[in-house]
């Protein structure tokens, strides 16, 4: 790894460190979800029903940390800021392995 | 910008799976051809970093929140078509590790922010660039190409939502899916994106733009690749 490379490394691991930022900011100022990311909760609220197919396929999936956070429903703002951190180092290694994985194939491929 | 399960109809994911497949192939067979060993590790940092500006959601006071994507930096560092492949892989994890996005819009939301951003990216950077190797231009070039590419992704997720009601609802005409029309999905995903996000993509897509052309600039496909 080169000097700088190192450098760009640690970059992204201070991010990792500094995305709870993406917890608080919205919590003090009062933001809710992004636009078009409503759970059925949040829809019933706000159009008085659910759309039958959005009913059906919202929870297709069950995400093993859902939202970044390991707390699940109602975690405090400490384990939600704690989880995101923990989520950015997951998501650095998750990657790093996706691409790692890719590149080794395309590499055998040269061949 | 992540489009959830259940907000798109399949015939509208379906098909964006189909388009996003096709760029995969593509974006890896160039990767293959032209991307060096010593690349991989700027490859890996820039899906690193996509993943994690995602994170950084960004509050419209009372409102909604949203956040950069990275991609338009890092087609301007390693070009369009590498940053098509890093801004996947953080999007498919995001979507099945952490349910941000849904596994039925893999398709759609790689389409809006890992295909159309990085080329409208890209094309803005090089158009506003023109002939120029330096200066107040190309920071000027780094910000809008971030500025104009989330704005015009924002867009297009907001005309996938906006669709949703003509395409499918129930005999007593409510809609099956993301209820919104067009004329309330596409002004809200543009104009939240124009006014705020669009703003914050800018000013990262500068900023880093500014370090690599001074720290790395042999690393910067678009100032060293000469293809038009």
């Amino acid at each position: 790894m080169t000097k700088s490379q190192k450098k760009l490394w640690i970059g992204l691991f201070i991010l990792a460190l500094l995305t709870p930022l993406g917890v608080i900011l919205p919590e003090k100022f009062k933001a809710g979800a992004a636009w078009g990311e409503w759970g059925p909760e949040e829809l019933e609220k706000l159009l008085g029903y659910v759309p039958e197919g959005l009913k059906r396929w919202a929870d297709l999936w069950k995400a093993p940390v859902p939202d970044y956070n390991l707390g699940g429903e109602g975690a405090s703002l400490t384990v939600q800021v704690l989880s995101y951190i923990v989520s950015g180092l997951i998501g650095i290694l998750a990657v790093g392995l996706v691409i790692f994985v890719i590149s080794k194939v395309l590499v055998r491929n040269e061949k | 910008m992540h489009i959830p399960d259940g907000y798109l109809s399949p015939q509208t994911y379906v098909p964006l799976y189909g388009v996003s497949l096709v760029f995969w192939s593509v974006a890896l067979k160039k990767i293959n051809k032209e991307l060096s060993i010593k690349h991989i590790p700027y490859l890996a940092m820039s899906a690193a970093f996509s993943f994690l500006i995602m994170m950084f959601n960004v509050p419209i006071p009372g409102g909604t929140t949203g956040h950069a994507v990275g991609a338009g930096i890092i087609a301007i560092l390693l070009g369009p078509w590498t940053a098509v492949i890093a801004v996947s892989v953080s999007l498919i994890i995001q979507a099945i590790v952490f349910g941000d996005g849904g596994i039925t819009a893999i398709g759609a939301n790689c389409f809006n922010m890992a295909v159309v951003m990085p080329f409208v990216s890209y094309w803005v950077f090089r158009l506003i660039k023109g002939n120029a190797d330096g200066g107040a231009r190309l920071s000027i070039a780094a910000f809008l190409s971030g500025y104009v590419s989330l704005s015009v992704a924002a867009a297009v997720t907001g005309i996938e939502f906006g669709i949703q009601p003509i395409l499918a609802a129930t005999p007593d005409g409510r809609p099956l899916y993301a209820p919104y029309p067009l004329s309330v999905a596409l002004p809200a995903m543009a104009l939240e994106h124009l006014l705020l996000f669009g703003i914050v993509e800018g000013i990262v897509t500068v900023l880093l733009f500014r370090y690599f052309a001074k720290n790395e600039p042999g690393l910067v496909y678009s100032l060293t690749v000469k293809e038009a």
